[in-house]
């Protein structure tokens, strides 16, 4: 917590050193209308006392009132801009700090949890900051003041004072210690209850199938059952706060009336009237007192939650960026349009595994490399160690020639046209998010985002959409099916015009002959661009420059898919499983051929179309 | 009456919704009444309280000047005491009281909107998002039981206590009463000022804080991209835009609503010092008596709390109001239609023959999806349905298991149209298997076994091994009993598993698998179908397919289009025939 009260700045500590002196200011007038209170008390208790004395003293308290309404309005206005302007720095240092996190990290918090910490977190930290700071400052500083006010009275009332405090305190200390933990499970159970509705939702159909209508009520029920009897629980353990401290502060009240009245009883006739208004102005301070004890309580209790928030922020600010940029802003490398892996490993920090072991293999410009593997294969990741969002273990990874970690990232993605798995998409429009970022070659033009939606086969549903291309995309890509969604991410890579592609399983959500076309259009497109792909279908590789196979992470086989299908059993049974014996044998004539050649083939081939087991290489 | 505190969502009709919820509190209105009753009473008693206290201090005053009059300052003081003592009590019972109410009111709100759930029909959860029904059964569901813990009580015991103080006033003396009352509106005039202002506010809080926090859900959740597309200037300056927004807004609410409370106390004082000030006139003018200032100072204090709480209540009441209205309107929607099945289809005695007879159906009244669909499968087929997406195959499944009505047209089971069965019944003819892998937090058995009874670990274990599960459950530290959690620990191959598993275990004549297969790589696949293969032997069975290779032994293929089934026939006739399905088949093997 006080670590990330470091983010104030000196401005802020100034004017924080300013509220506490403005505080200090209300607290001695607050403290001071009991004084002009009891006076005007005295002075209409007189008999023939003079207007004007009732009138300078009510105008005295209100002075002080009105002192005191101003000076806690301008310690409002400071907190209030001292602590929204806490959780704007906060929240942007957390953002800039999320922003530069490797995805392994990111995998760590998971990103859910990111975003609580950046939302909601904040959020809480500043509501302490700004009803916390104002209370922690004013509490002790009543509390203190008003006991030194009314220390020297008699230790009489001082006792039964500071019993009422110890009593209070504890029978606070105990409900919480009650309380607390119940808090904590009472989250847990809310969670439970939203995941079994969550559940029941996202299920509905296998829950209807199952007949299990009554089996998932039955388990809501129960979820519910438990968080609603916890929640009674602890709810009516605070509802005894409100009446015991009234009564509390009643019954001090009573106390030193009575015990005044004995100590009246038994002081000389000189002292009996001091006593007396001693009794009264005793009697509205230890309630003052106990009030500030009781905020502070308050603050305390809710110190744990900011605390818990606080120091869900500082993990992600302390956590060390594993993936740090390079220096150099590549303009002219030795290479163009070049992968290499020399020996590649990697694994995730504290794994004992690797999940790739020993990859090597070079991507020559306009050469397409594929990689194929069962799931858990390490595909993925080996992909993901081009653009960085992993740092390889050990071994190089080289773009252009110049390893990955010695670029700066701007001059590093420059060169990278990267699809994902999942097509992340942004709110906007279908133009925005095809020209979404920077490639270092200026603002996209209508002109590239129209061609590159026509590569990636968008331009069918594009143009059927309300407004074309300037038609809105929900957060997420909500509003368009999945295989949309996935034709508009390929085509943001397209029109970025990058060296090298890396296509990270980007075309499993399209249907077979979408891949097909998308595929040949890329291909004619793409001529002099680089590919690496990941996939799942033999199809959408067979006829790659290099088919790399990877089983348990590490490389099993390396060659083209006619060279495999003899040499790797893992790719042949990979083959087995989704081409008839027919198919196979068919397609064992592929070999990655020169274009021009290429293309005449196709052509023919197409104009027959005949053959229903070719396979075919069309650019 | 003055706004409440800013927060507070504007219901549709007030009114309206605060009358249902007293309406649906019917099972708790008795303790609810209760409750409400005891806080008036105890509030009420309560003024009467200071009185006592006033007495007494004349009494102590009084032996200022003769003998203590012990015996009556201790029967003052147990007087006092026992009416602390009951008020206590008093309001310890009532918030048990209410705690009571409120949190079993919205026990039996979330159970009915779990039973809601269940009887809504599918195309509601098309329409809807899950985000949203769940933010009524945790959200709005708790903001009601809140906002009514806080303030029905609160709302009647104020307004006694202010009913009761202002006709206490009157009664005591007019020009003192009036006194009280203005200077009491005066500062309220201006609190309402205040709170006009801080609502805008407050509003413009929420919904610049909504903004930002859908813009950082939008980076992170795309973080490999905004990085790879070098786009993180972009997103900065977005949300350096975004963040000052916030900053503004919070400023300006935070001031605002910070300004409440030392105005309320200011309120307080200001009602203090006139009635003093017109109290000593009125005394000078020995209109009153002193001991009527005593009891004013005390009427005026107790005069603006009750405002302050009918205030703030009403904002809970306000919120309560917008909340209710969100989780009635999703009780109140239309559930699937009541059936009345004239037959009764037993599994053991089903044959095995399902036909559609010219069904045509559409999600949406009027565009049909399927235009006229036709077929019959015979007992112990395997049927498969192919095409492209947006064809309608799962469509088909949709309709056999009646999770959709059709517009015309019907299906047959054994001869039986579907719809003189039950929904319970039809769907206990089949076994289903989908393509998204429904998981639920619990053991890998209770995935498995699900709401099925006796179902013996023997025949789990066996399912396993069936499906190739068996060495993955092995693995586990605790086998069948380690619990399924969100982790990624189980791959998505492993849960399509477990889901396919849980399909074996229910025998079922029918069988359905909608790309039951797809998470699962091409080795594990070819496992499972081998599995699937014995499953299906003898039982009717559709697949739905994106891999073709999967449905090349099927008895009947149904090649799908737009809503029609374009071609039927086996694997081998289609390709010969080279249409649509041989177009399909080939597109797989078109290489870029």
């Amino acid at each position: 917590m006080f670590r990330l009260l470091k983010n104030l700045t000196k401005r802020d500590i100034a004017l924080i050193l300013l509220v506490v002196i403005l505080i200090c200011l209300q607290v001695w007038l607050d403290l001071k209308m009991p004084d002009y209170m009891s006076e005007i008390t005295r002075l209409v208790q007189t008999e023939g006392s003079e207007m004007v004395e009732i009138l300078k003293n009510g105008g005295l308290m209100m002075a002080c009132a009105l002192g005191s309404l101003a000076s806690m309005a301008f310690v409002g206005y400071l907190v209030a801009n001292i602590s929204a302007n806490f959780s704007k720095s906060v929240r942007k240092k957390l953002f800039s700090k999320v922003e530069a996190l490797g995805m392994g990290e990111v995998k760590k918090f998971s990103i859910a949890s990111l975003i609580t910490r950046t939302t909601n977190d904040i959020t809480q930290v500043q509501m302490f900051l700004s009803f916390g700071m104002q209370m922690l400052i004013k509490a002790p500083l009543t509390a203190v003041w008003a006991i030194t006010k009314i220390l020297d009275k008699s230790w009489e009332w001082s006792t039964a004072t500071a019993l009422a405090v110890v009593l209070l305190l504890s029978l606070v200390v105990v409900i919480m210690v009650i309380v607390v933990p119940r808090f904590k499970l009472i989250q847990k159970m809310t969670d439970r209850l939203n995941g079994v509705t969550r559940e029941n939702m996202t299920g509905i159909r296998v829950v209807r199938a199952f007949n299990a209508e009554k089996y998932e009520e039955k388990k809501f029920a129960k979820a519910n059952k438990e968080l609603t009897d916890t929640q009674v629980f602890s709810q009516k353990a605070l509802s005894l706060f409100s009446p015991i401290i009234f009564f509390t502060m009643h019954f001090l009240t009573l106390t030193v009336y009575v015990v005044g009245a004995y100590l009246i009883d038994h002081a000389g006739a000189m002292d009996k009237l001091t006593i007396f208004s001693n009794m009264v102005v005793f009697s509205s301070y230890a309630t003052q007192v106990i009030m500030s004890f009781l905020m502070l309580a308050v603050i305390f209790m809710m110190v744990p939650r900011a605390q818990v928030s606080a120091v869900r922020i500082n993990e992600v600010m302390d956590t060390e960026l594993s993936i740090k940029e390079g220096e150099r802003d590549v303009a002219d490398a030795p290479e163009t349009g070049t992968v290499e892996f020399r020996n590649v490993s990697f694994k995730y920090p504290d794994a004992e595994d690797y999940v790739i072991q020993g990859i090597s293999f070079k991507a020559e410009r306009g050469q397409t490399i594929a990689f194929i593997g069962s799931t858990g294969s390490g595909k993925s990741t080996l992909i993901n160690l081009v653009p960085r969002f992993y740092d390889a273990t050990e071994g190089e990874v080289l773009v252009d020639g110049i390893n990955v970690k010695d670029y700066t990232f701007e001059s590093l993605y420059n060169r990278l046209g990267y699809v994902p798995q999942k097509a992340v998409m942004m709110d906007g429009t279908v133009s925005s998010n095809v020209a979404f970022g920077d490639n270092g070659k200026g603002k996209r033009s209508a002109m590239d985002v129209t061609n590159a939606i026509k590569v990636a086969q968008g331009t069918d549903f594009v143009e059927k959409l309300d407004k074309k291309y300037f038609a809105h995309i929900a957060q997420g890509g909500t509003n368009i099916s999945g295989g949309q969604k996935q034709r508009l991410a390929i085509a943001r890579a397209i029109a970025r015009d990058p060296e090298i592609y890396i296509f990270d399983d980007s075309f499993s959500a399209l249907d077979y002959k979408t891949d097909a076309a998308l595929r040949k259009a890329l291909k004619k497109h793409t001529k002099h661009a680089t590919s690496l792909i990941v996939a799942q279908r033999i199809g959408t590789i067979m006829n790659a420059d290099q088919i790399i196979v990877l089983d348990d992470g590490k490389c099993v086989g390396q060659g083209t898919h006619t060279e495999l299908l003899k040499s790797c059993e893992v790719y042949k049974q990979i083959a087995e499983s989704q081409l008839s014996p027919e198919e196979i044998k068919a397609s064992m004539n592929i070999k990655p051929v020169d274009y021009a050649a290429e293309e005449e083939k196709a052509r023919k081939q197409a104009a027959k179309k005949l053959g229903a087991f070719a396979v075919r290489r069309v650019d | 009456m003055p706004g409440p505190r800013g927060e507070a969502e504007k219901s549709k009709d007030f009114g309206k919704a605060i009358k249902r919820v007293i309406k649906e509190l019917k099972n708790f209105r008795v303790m609810a009444i209760i409750a409400v009753l005891i806080a008036a009473i105890s509030s009420v008693v309560s003024i009467m309280v200071p009185n006592m206290l006033s007495n007494l201090t004349d009494k102590i005053a009084e032996g200022l000047r003769m003998d203590m009059d012990f015996n009556a300052i201790w029967s003052m003081t147990i007087m006092i005491a026992l009416f602390q003592i009951g008020s206590a009590i008093a309001g310890v019972v009532e918030g048990f009281l209410m705690t009571d109410v409120s949190n079993r009111f919205a026990q039996e709100l979330r159970d009915r909107i779990s039973e809601k759930i269940n009887r809504l029909p599918l195309k509601f959860f098309d329409k809807n998002q899950t985000g949203d029904t769940l933010s009524r059964v945790t959200n709005d569901v708790d903001t009601i039981a809140q906002s009514l813990n806080e303030s029905l009580s609160t709302i009647v015991a104020a307004i006694a206590l202010f009913i009761g103080v202002v006709i206490m006033m009157f009664v005591t003396n007019w020009v003192m009463a009036l006194t009280a009352i203005i200077s009491g509106f005066v500062g309220f005039f201006f609190v309402s000022i205040v709170l006009k202002k801080s609502q805008k506010y407050f509003t413009a809080r929420q919904k610049e804080l909504g903004n930002i926090n859908s813009h950082i859900e939008e980076i992170y959740s795309g973080l490999n991209v905004v990085k790879a597309y070098n786009g993180q200037k972009e997103a900065d300056k977005e949300f350096d835009r975004l963040n000052q927004k916030v900053y503004d807004a919070n400023r300006k609410s935070q001031f605002l609503s910070g300004l409440m409370p030392p105005m309320m106390m200011f309120i307080g004082n200001l009602g203090y010092v006139a009635v003093c000030v017109v109290g000593a006139l009125l005394v000078m003018n020995d209109a009153i008596t002193f001991g009527t200032i005593v009891a004013f100072i005390i009427y005026v204090r107790m005069f603006t709390s009750p405002l302050t709480q009918i205030a703030q209540s009403l904002n809970y009441l306000q919120s309560c109001a917008a909340a209710s209205e969100r989780v009635f309107e999703f009780l109140d929607e239309a559930e699937m239609p009541e059936q009345h099945p004239t037959q009764v289809l037993e599994r053991d005695k089903v044959r095995g023959m399902i036909e559609f007879r010219h069904v045509k159906f559409g999600y949406d009244e009027n565009k049909l999806i399927i235009k006229d669909f036709s077929a019959l499968a015979k007992s112990g087929q395997k049927i498969a349905i192919v095409g492209p997406t947006g064809a309608g195959k799962t469509t088909m499944v949709n309709l056999l298991m009646r999770f959709y009505e059709i517009n015309s047209g019907s299906i047959y089971i054994d001869g039986v149209p579907i719809s003189e069965l039950s929904r319970e019944n039809v769907r206990s003819l089949f076994t289903m298997v989908l393509q998204d892998t429904w998981l639920f937090a619990g053991t890998v058995r209770d995935n498995i076994v699900y709401n099925r009874k006796g179902v013996s670990d023997e025949q789990v274990w066996n399912v396993c091994d069936r499906v190739g599960l068996s060495h993955f459950v092995k693995t586990l530290p605790k086998g069948l009993d380690s619990d399924i959690t969100e982790s990624e620990s189980v791959s998505a191959g492993q849960r399509q598993l477990i889901t396919i598993a849980r399909g074996m275990v229910e025998d079922a004549p029918f069988l359905i698998l909608d790309e039951a297969t797809s998470n699962v790589d091409t080795r594990t696949e070819e496992l499972v179908q081998k599995a699937m293969d014995k499953l299906m032997h003898g039982r009717t069975s559709f697949i739905i397919a994106h891999r073709l290779s999967t449905i090349k032994n099927a008895d009947l293929i149904l090649v799908m289009k737009d809503g029609n089934i374009v071609e039927t026939g086996k694997h081998d006739e289609l390709i010969k025939k080279n249409g649509f399905y041989a177009e399909l088949y080939n597109s797989q093997f078109q290489i870029s």
